[in-house]
């Protein structure tokens, strides 16, 4: 009988990487969620999918890094956590082999996050008014 | 023209930030603190894989930018419920339900079946509601 590969459960553990990659899973969690021994599991991901569960989940979870120092004023060690990753020297590390440069230099090379945050004129507006929160107009007539 | 964000009102945004990333599986999309206007936060999320329409997940302003009558009239709804619902589609509603309850959302609609698919009801912590949506498409016949 021809081998047919458990593809859809490669899936599921591929799913739960993207979905659940900013807690604390790991390959192990994603060959649960295939219900494959660990091992089994990674090779055939890779032969699936092309590349090991770890890269993917590593990856996945750096793209998001990227992301969150593009677009929000999170710090560094915030946004480690917040993409699943324990240490940061470790992220420091992975950061810098796929984008050629430290976290904190992948921020300073990109405009900070208020300048392009699409916060809308009404808001802006609204929010820079003189914020006197009482002009003698509203004051009752002294009495004479 | 294209939908880009849509507002809810939230008690407190780091409270909402919790629920909408921790139980929801939502994604960051901006997350920035202007100190020239009063510390505003203008704070967007959307669900993973959809990265061009997002929720503004908004603090109630106050005075002087919200005067305190429509302040509390905004709180007075909000926790009556009607103060906005966000309209959630999912493959699978039954597996989503399971998944979220197990987070400790608490729904106010168990998945039942409709006309228009299988959907439940949940509300996030400031009250908004939220509702979960498998659509079944009308066979053709």
């Amino acid at each position: 009988m021809a081998f047919v590969p458990p593809a859809r459960h490669l899936l599921r553990a591929r799913d739960l990487a993207d979905s659940r990659y900013a807690e604390a899973i790991g390959v192990e969690e994603m060959a649960a969620a295939a219900g494959l021994s660990k091992a089994h599991f990674s090779r055939e991901f890779r032969r699936t999918f092309g590349e090991s569960p770890y890269v993917y989940l590593l990856t996945r979870r750096l793209e998001r890094a990227a992301a969150l120092l593009r677009n929000t004023d999170h710090s560094v060690a915030e946004i480690c956590l917040e993409v699943g990753l324990q240490g940061v020297g470790s992220f420091t590390t992975s950061f810098k082999r796929m984008y050629g440069m430290t976290p904190t230099e992948y921020r300073d090379a990109a405009p900070p996050a208020s300048a392009h945050a699409r916060v809308p004129a009404c808001i802006v507006r609204a929010y820079a008014r003189p914020q006197h929160r009482t002009f003698r107009e509203d004051s009752p007539p002294a009495r004479t | 023209m294209k939908i880009a964000n849509a507002q809810l009102w939230v008690h407190d945004q780091e409270e909402a930030l919790a629920f909408y990333t921790e139980k929801l599986g939502f994604e960051v999309r901006t997350d920035v603190t202007l100190p020239e206007m009063d510390d505003f936060r203008w704070l967007t999320v959307s669900p993973p894989g959809q990265e061009d329409v997002a929720v503004v997940l908004m603090a109630i302003p106050g005075p002087p930018m919200m005067d305190e009558d429509t302040t509390r009239q905004v709180e007075a709804l909000m926790a009556k419920g009607f103060a906005g619902t966000v309209f959630l589609t999912t493959d699978d509603c039954h597996a989503d339900y399971e998944q979220l309850k197990a987070r400790g959302v608490e729904f106010t609609e168990t998945p039942e079946e409709r006309p228009y698919g299988i959907d439940c009801g949940f509300r996030d912590p400031s009250g908004n509601s939220i509702r979960l949506t498998e659509v079944k498409l009308p066979a053709l016949t």
